[in-house]
């Protein structure tokens, strides 16, 4: 199960080591750094259905306003 | 005897169209099945039945082979299937065998991947061979049946099923006429006319990217391996994709993005500088053959409809990613042949025919879901993936996990037929892949003193494998060969451990397993018993050999169950 109580021990330095490090970074770069953070931290999770918690959690309340790069075929 | 001096150039063949004497009939002329398409899936249809002893009429539109070197990688599945049609080897011999495959990111390799570690099969993970010298290979292995006939520039324009049979209208060079058939196999392609002429359609999801294949002829001392390229530093910000086919013909697949035209990009100059830039300035080649395309993954609600059944892009689409459109099409002909001779036969009812829907629908899903998953890495949808892209891609040098996730395509494998109702439960424990519904496992034999596989001595009907330890005693052989004499035909191969010295047996073909490998693939204990179907999967096995269990399989596995 997902842990959604505090889980961390000095949770302000954290936060302060996670801002810090996109200091400098572009919008790309930053996503980079991200997409690999998520990628490291879910493979050290493991488990499945925390994962899939933690995405569901993560997406919670956004309205779509985007739109993907694909298109509804028919032949 | 062929040499290369006399073979064809199957890319400039053209078949003559002949008047036939049903243009003339005062009535429809009736035949068992029709095929609709000369391609691989519908060539491989034909010879299927025809090998079966079944009348077949393959009608094709057009009077020549594939244009392009096209679906280039043919699967182990794939060279098992044509093995059973009678012409694997000429396949194999002549195409390029490769297992590994290569993934640079920029100019760095991050991954790659063995698709046949283990020994111990006769057919390699994959060929590349022409699309037409495929198809060439199999017509004139058609031409070999006489109960196989196929006639070209005759295009099927209506298409009007009732409870007896189909009617089918088609036009000519020398106009119209029309044809009764009980059954029509459409294996007429993505843009499927005879889908059109029932009224239905196939649907799913194209892909905002477009694709330029450059096949260019050239010596080059490269591996025989799929490279496959992200990001590299002659074509900035998207992929690139190399395979060899035979003759000294290189596949090179340029990712171009959604905004590119077409039109420009065919354009032999700009192709030859893409080409250039991967080669180096000074490498020797020329263009044999480009095209630009865009790909979607659809697929039909069903395949079966009626008396009219849907084969390979007629019936689903899938991106190129993973070599999943002709070997999953060849595999629905697989699939569907031995039913449908069953049922012509009278041994089987037609209900057998919704297994083929049931199992290749599962089938489609799962290259569709593959492909898939793979366009997903090689062409992000949005911002968002293209970061877990190029994240995962930086994270391969370094972690093992990120090198699973790099995904330039999941390559063809046999699906397995899981939950099918041909399949009977396993009443004992087993372990390994060889489940009901798996596609049956190579393994080298020894058989009256020469080297043999397990795989070629069978397909040709129902078989069943019979692990014994030496010569089985003389009630077992006697139930063998009672369940081999049942009304439908039953092969009975007797695997004895290498060495065994088991005499030639009545009726029966006795199989050394050679290296162990058999046993160990099948999880095989003495009197362990398999029934393969004559697609060569697996769909019934027991610890110990039971006549009835066994009947009630078959009869299961034909739809009678």
């Amino acid at each position: 199960m997902l842990t959604t109580e505090l889980n961390i021990a000095d949770p302000d330095g954290f936060y302060e080591a996670l801002i810090g490090l996109h200091r400098d970074l572009t919008a790309e770069q930053s996503r980079l750094v991200n997409a690999k953070l998520v990628l490291l931290l879910a493979n050290h999770v493991g488990d499945r259905t925390v994962l899939d918690e933690a995405m569901a959690l993560a997406r919670r309340g956004l309205v779509p306003s985007g739109e993907d790069r694909a298109m509804h075929a028919v032949a | 005897m062929r040499s290369a001096v006399s073979a064809p150039d199957y890319r400039n063949l053209t078949f003559a169209y002949a008047r036939s004497p049903d243009q003339d009939a005062p009535r429809p002329a009736r035949h068992p099945v029709v095929v609709v398409g000369g391609g691989p899936v519908g060539l491989t249809a034909a010879i299927d039945l025809a090998r079966q002893g079944i009348p077949v009429l393959l009608l094709d539109e057009d009077d020549r082979l594939s244009t392009g070197s096209r679906a280039i990688c043919f699967a182990k599945r794939t060279l098992e299937i044509f093995d059973r049609l009678g012409c694997g080897q000429r396949m194999v011999d002549k195409g390029v065998t490769w297992n590994l495959g290569k993934v640079f990111f920029r100019d760095e390799p991050v991954y790659s991947f063995n698709l046949q570690p283990d020994a111990g099969h006769q057919r390699p993970a994959f060929i590349n061979l022409q699309q037409y010298v495929v198809e060439g290979y199999l017509l004139e292995r058609a031409a070999e049946f006489a109960n196989l006939e196929i006639r070209w520039k005759n295009r099927v324009t209506g298409v009007c099923q009732d409870d007896d049979g189909v009617t089918l209208e088609i036009a000519t060079p020398e106009g119209d006429y029309r044809l009764r058939c009980d059954w029509l196999i459409a294996a007429d392609g993505a843009r499927s006319a005879i889908r059109g002429h029932i009224g239905q359609k196939s649907s799913g999801q194209t892909f905002r990217d477009r694709f330029l294949i450059a096949d260019v002829r050239m010596t080059a001392d490269l591996p025989t391996e799929r490279w496959f390229w992200f990001d590299p530093p002659f074509h900035r910000g998207q992929s690139v994709l190399l395979h060899r086919q035979p003759d000294d013909i290189w596949r090179i697949d340029f990712q171009l993005g959604w905004d590119a035209d077409p039109e420009i990009e065919r354009d032999p100059e700009r192709v030859i500088a893409r080409v250039q830039a991967l080669l180096g300035p000074d490498a020797a080649f020329e263009l044999d053959w480009v095209s630009v395309y865009t790909f979607s993954c659809l697929r039909m609600d069903r395949f079966r409809h009626g008396r009219v059944l849907f084969a390979g892009d007629s019936a689903h689409g899938v991106s190129p990613f993973g070599a999943r459109g002709a070997n999953g099409g060849i595999q629905d002909a697989d699939n569907l042949a031995w039913k449908l001779a069953l049922v012509l036969r009278g041994l089987a009812p037609e209900t057998l025919l919704d297994s083929y829907d049931g199992e290749r629908i599962a089938a489609a899903d799962e290259n569709i879901l593959n492909s898939t998953r793979s366009t997903d890495f090689i062409t992000p949808k949005n911002e968002a993936s293209l970061a877990f892209r190029d994240a995962t891609l930086e994270l391969a040098r370094d972690c093992g996990f990120a090198r699973r996730l790099v995904n330039s395509g999941r390559l063809s494998t046999p699906s397995t037929y899981r939950g099918s109702p041909l399949s009977s439960a396993d009443t004992g424990p087993f372990s390994g892949a060889m489940e009901p519904g798996a596609p049956a496992a190579d393994a080298p034999v020894r058989t009256a003193g020469r080297d043999a596989w397990l795989l070629r001595e069978t397909g040709s009907g129902f078989t069943g494998l019979y692990f014994s330890p030496d010569a089985p005693p003389a009630e077992t052989l006697r139930a063998l060969r009672a369940a081999a004499g049942g009304a439908l035909p039953l092969a009975i191969l007797v695997l004895t451990p290498a060495g065994a010295q088991v005499p030639a047996l009545d009726g029966m073909t006795v199989l050394e397993d050679a290296a162990g490998l058999a046993a160990d693939r099948y999880d095989a204990r003495p009197g362990t018993f398999y029934l393969l179907r004559p697609d060569q999967h697996v769909c019934a096995r027991w610890r110990q050999f039971h006549g009835e269990a066994v009947q009630a399989a078959l009869a299961r596995a034909t739809g009678q169950g």
